[in-house]
């Protein structure tokens, strides 16, 4: 399974990276290097394979329906990039902007 | 401990810091320190009747800290300082610990040598022109060169391990679910736990007494009650079944290193271990099974930085570029691959032949070791890493040549099983890492053996 | 030439995200409240801080294995969290925490009602998974900015999914309607669907009669009420029906409702864009069930509307149409079951709460759970008119009072002075005086014209102010009439 750079492309979108034209074809050739190493899971037999269980034999603990919050030491404005009234802005979007980074109007 | 005597010895720690952090040889291990707040700190613990009572530590810059900045050596955190604390963190101050200074890492923790720092490569203490392994090399560093006995790193595939060799020092990946990560910058969940480094098994064993148990807050910890590591502090081993596999033994492994870990296998049967020979025919799968799994969970880990609520952010033309922009300068060179890769293998048409593959091997990988485990042997030895540390810049070219330095270490994470590396010699003037693998929770056995060795070995560890 | 709506069939399924009436988010502490100042109940946890973990609310588990038992679901032991992976701000670790391949509830079934046969149409129930809520934006508060509002982050859900069995909108719309009192009567939401405690989606279809293929569905968002989900699903098909009859192929995509147009039009997102890359969460272990603590919350199931109704029709004798008001919220259910318990009287208890207490709660636009009237009260106002102590009309003033005060009927009755008057004289004397001061109708009447015995009676009645028992009044008349 060979990646190409229309491939590259389309994940840097879904990963929301901004890729350099120029580094595409290398950043295309590391990703085919590397996934090259995993064509040998390919060929082995998981058929029996057991689920890593570890230490979730007994299933997730469950926490009771009560606060208080884990506190924060400093306000949210303190850390938050650009806040207004409490809220956290971001460029402003028409109505509603889909996954894929296709606005709806 | 007294006042004076805590607030000393971090006077101590801060002045062997600027020695070698800012000094002659420059090392970059250490990102974040104060030292005011830290002597204020330690007077205010010196009443504390804990067992880390005024001892300074050192922690990966990976890990929440309230009053140190806790940027995961990423520009996309650059500054943020965390309104929340690690539950390790938490446990450490109770136990009376002062938090120095936060250390140097490959970004995110995805590396092997530190050089994947926004804030530049950290550099062994023992010869700066080598690295010092990672990602965890700058805590491993400053515990090299004397800032601290005591640090605190990450595991993902070998993080604190593969540091710990190539800096001399002793190095703790606990059980998967041993260590609360609340508060662990994650990379990748199924794998990630924090770690402990020591300037000998005595105070790895100690540092992770006070760390380890169950979290309300992280949902993978582990009800198991936390032995006392150091009453594993034993001379002989009789008794003990100590397996060999084969695999990490191949024919290709460098004889320097073969015959140093063959003395310590010598040293374990003069203590009255059995040495079996053992396999574990999947460890070759292992690289492979990693660098599917742990970049697809980073891809979904690290979709949080998005210049919405904090860290970077940069605008760009709408919020998509916003987005792009944010993360695209924000994030360095090795991350932005493993992101890729991660979210290449798990997307439609991909996730059955990369991840859900990955996960079955990963399962026949942990079935090798239970099956090892279950036949009586107590504890696996094997070299940490397959050669000691390598020049900066050494491995820059080609991505996978970098990721085979972590050949013995992922299968531990890959299992969950707790492993460590402790100093057995030097080749060429180097540290070389002997590993210790017990089945899950049993760091018990794994520190008897370690502690063992270290006494057996003297100061032939460091030779 | 029939319209192309006769000649296609509408196949609808229903996906419905219900908010879980929890203190507490569904993997934080933090409030769930509705209304807070923005961002306020945000922890590090739903702020999605880095390093921070979720810990799944106990709460909200209890509820999602409720909704399913009632929907009849098999409820599975263990279970699986898993990532949904997009980019959106107020989604703030970039994932939703969702259920994907192993959900916690499958297989269930509800019965929305009877066909034209008289047999019941059921829709299939696919799933029922718990997820947790994104946040808000709010898009036209300022000019240049969407303001971002993290307190519904977490708080948590879940999504019942629906087969595509309905074939109308009317169907879909029962279904909704059949849902919703579910859900209320087992207490799990608000199902408001105006604080969005409760929100459809809708995938619609057309194919010609007969044919037993489905066809390719597009989906319907953004209705805020069940009419709307009726009209938006009307307003699709049509647009459906048409292209199908054009020769063209329908193109599976979302369709947004714009109620106030009365029109479906797409949303415009790129095909094949959407790519979740869903995975197990990592942060989570399974969620493992112990069998018996399911067998138990299936046994306490409460009683649900359909057992409720067909239990009122037997128990109280009443109309299907009085059981099937009577139980059509939880509330009016218990209060009219408390009226009946205490009056002895389901019949009077029936007409008194689906006539005068529903008029007088609408009329005041108030709720039965603060009602003044409490139900002891009521049955003891049934009570006096029962034994004769008030007439009708004067109960109806009673009742007025008492849903003005919230006082005792006894006590009002009494201070009004229109309680029945039970004394045989004074009655006696009553028909006496107004038989002396209408002579002319008197004597007609003891002559034998026996259908003046109503002018009589109401004179009496007028006489005695309404407190003279009409019935004894008749007694008496047709007594002097015989004697």
């Amino acid at each position: 399974m060979a990646v190409t750079r229309d491939d590259v492309a389309h994940i840097a979108l879904l990963a929301r990276l901004a890729l350099d034209e120029a580094r595409v074809p290398a950043l295309t050739a590391q990703l085919n290097g590397i996934l090259a190493h995993m064509d040998a899971l390919q060929k082995v037999d998981t058929s029996n394979a057991i689920p890593v269980a570890g230490v979730g034999d007994a299933g997730m603990p469950l926490r009771a329906d009560q606060g208080p919050p884990i506190p924060l030491a400093r306000p949210r404005d303190t850390f938050a990039p650009a806040v207004r009234d409490g809220f956290f802005l971001v460029p402003r979007l028409a109505t509603h902007e889909d996954a894929a980074g296709e606005v709806v109007e | 401990m007294s006042d004076a005597a805590a607030v000393g010895a971090v006077r101590n720690a801060f002045a062997r810091m600027t020695e070698v952090n800012a000094g002659r040889d420059g090392l970059n291990i250490i990102l974040w320190s104060d030292q005011a707040s830290a002597e204020r700190d330690a007077a205010a613990v010196a009443e504390s009747d804990g067992p880390l009572a005024g001892v300074p530590v050192v922690v990966k810059d990976n890990i929440a800290t309230l009053t140190l900045p806790t940027s995961c050596g990423s520009r996309i955190l650059e500054g943020y300082v965390s309104p929340y604390e690690a539950t390790a963190i938490t446990k450490l101050r109770a136990a009376g610990a002062v938090i120095i200074a936060k250390s140097n890492c490959d970004e995110f923790a995805m590396g092997s040598s530190t050089e994947h720092s926004a804030f530049g490569p950290a550099k062994n203490p023992l010869d700066p022109r080598l690295v010092p392994g990672g990602s965890s090399g700058g805590s491993a560093a400053a515990v090299a060169s004397g800032i601290c006995r005591i640090a605190l790193g990450s595991e993902t595939g070998g993080s604190v391990r593969q540091p710990a060799a190539f800096c001399g020092v002793v190095g703790v990946k606990p059980t998967y679910g041993r260590v609360s990560r609340f508060g662990l910058v994650a990379f990748a969940s199924s794998l990630d736990q924090i770690g402990v480094f020591g300037s000998r098994v005595d105070d790895a064993a100690l540092g992770l007494e006070v760390i380890a148990g169950r979290d309300a807050r992280d949902s993978t910890t582990a009800q198991h009650s936390v032995p006392r590591y150091r009453d594993s502090n034993g001379e002989r081993l009789d008794g003990v079944v100590i397996g060999r596999p084969k695999e990490y033994f191949p024919e290709s492994l460098d004889p320097a290193l073969r015959t140093l870990c063959d003395r310590s296998l010598d040293a374990l049967r003069s203590l009255g271990a059995e040495v079996r020979d053992v396999s574990l025919p999947h460890t070759d799968l292992a690289i492979p099974v990693y660098y599917v799994i742990a970049p697809a969970e980073a891809s979904s880990n690290l979709a949080r930085f998005d210049g919405v609520r904090y860290g970077l952010r940069i605008e760009g033309d709408g919020l998509r570029g916003m987005y792009e922009a944010t993360r695209s300068r924000g994030f360095g060179a090795e991350v932005t691959r493993r992101i890729l890769l991660g979210t290449y293998v798990l997307s439609a048409g991909y996730y059955d032949a990369y991840y859900k593959k990955a996960q079955g091997v990963r399962a026949l990988i942990a079935q090798d070791f239970r099956d090892v485990f279950d036949a009586g042997v107590h504890a696996i030895f094997t070299p940490t890493a397959p050669t000691p540390a390598f020049a900066i810049g050494a491995k820059s070219d080609d991505p996978y040549e970098m990721y085979l330095s972590d050949i013995f270490t992922v299968t531990a994470n890959l299992a969950g099983v707790p492993a460590m590396s402790l100093p057995i010699g030097r080749m060429n003037g180097l540290p070389v890492g002997g590993q210790v693998i017990a089945p899950h929770f049993g760091e018990p056995d794994m520190f008897r053996v370690a502690y063992a060795l270290e006494r057996a070995l003297g100061r032939e560890a460091h030779k | 030439m029939t319209s192309p709506t006769d000649r296609y069939e509408m196949v609808v399924g229903l996906e419905v995200h219900v908010q879980l009436k929890t203190r507490t988010k569904a993997f934080c502490s933090c409030s769930t409240e509705y209304g807070a100042p923005p961002n306020v109940n945000t922890c590090p946890v739903c702020l999605a801080l880095p390093g921070a973990l979720p810990v799944l609310n106990a709460e909200a588990v209890r509820l999602a294995v409720l909704t399913g038992a009632a929907l009849e679901c098999s409820i599975e032991c263990t279970s699986v969290f898993a990532r949904k992976n997009y980019f959106y701000p107020d989604l703030p670790k970039g994932y939703q925490i969702s259920q994907y391949d192993k959900p916690l509830c499958e297989h269930g079934r509800l019965q929305i009602g009877l066909n034209a046969d008289a047999q019941p149409i059921v829709i299939g129930i696919t799933r029922v998974h718990m997820e947790e809520d994104a946040g808000k934006s709010i898009h036209d508060r300022y000019a240049a900015a969407t303001a971002i509002d993290l307190n519904r982050a977490g708080v948590p859900l879940i999504e019942i999914v629906s087969e595509p069995d309905m074939r109308s909108s009317k169907e879909a719309g029962a279904y909704l309607r059949v849902l919703k009192q579910i859900l209320e009567y087992c207490d799990v939401s608000d199902v408001n669907m105006e604080e969005g405690s409760l929100r459809v989606d809708a995938n619609v279809s057309a194919r010609l009669r007969g044919e037993t293929k489905l066809g390719t569905k597009t989906e319907v968002k953004n209705m805020n009420s069940f009419s709307g989900v009726e009209r938006a699903l009307e307003s699709e098909f049509a647009r459906q029906c048409a292209a199908l009859d054009r020769g063209e192929s329908i193109q599976q995509q979302t369709m947004l409702w714009d109620g106030a147009k009365n029109e479906v039009r797409p949303a415009r997102s790129k095909e094949g864009s959407h790519d979740y890359r869903y995975f197990p969460e990592p942060d989570l272990p399974p969620l493992v069930l112990d069998q018996s603590w399911i067998d138990e919350i299936k046994k306490n199931l409460p009683e649900l509307p359909r057992a409720r109704r067909e239990r009122f029709g037997t128990a109280y004798s009443l109309s299907p149409d009085d059981a099937d008001a009577l139980s059509a919220s939880v509330a009016l259910a218990e209060y009219f079951e408390a009226v009946a318990r205490a009056s002895d009287d389901p019949k009077a208890a029936a007409n008194w709460v689906r006539g005068t207490v529903l008029a007088t709660l609408n009329a005041s636009s108030g709720d039965l759970r603060n009602f003044p009237v409490r139900p002891a009260d009521l049955a003891q106002l049934i009570k006096l008119v029962r034994d004769g102590a008030l007439s009708n009309s004067a109960a109806k003033t009673v009742f007025a009072e008492m849903a003005a005060t919230g006082e005792r009927p006894d006590a009002i009755a009494h201070r009004l002075g229109v309680l029945q008057e039970r004394d045989e004289a004074a009655i006696e004397q009553w028909v006496t005086d107004v038989l002396a001061e209408h002579p002319a109708e008197a004597q007609r009447y003891l002559g034998g014209e026996k259908k003046l015995q109503g002018v009589l009676v109401g004179l009496v009645m007028k006489k005695s102010g309404g407190r003279a028992d009409p019935k004894r009044v008749n007694q008496l008349l047709s007594a002097r009439a015989a004697g």
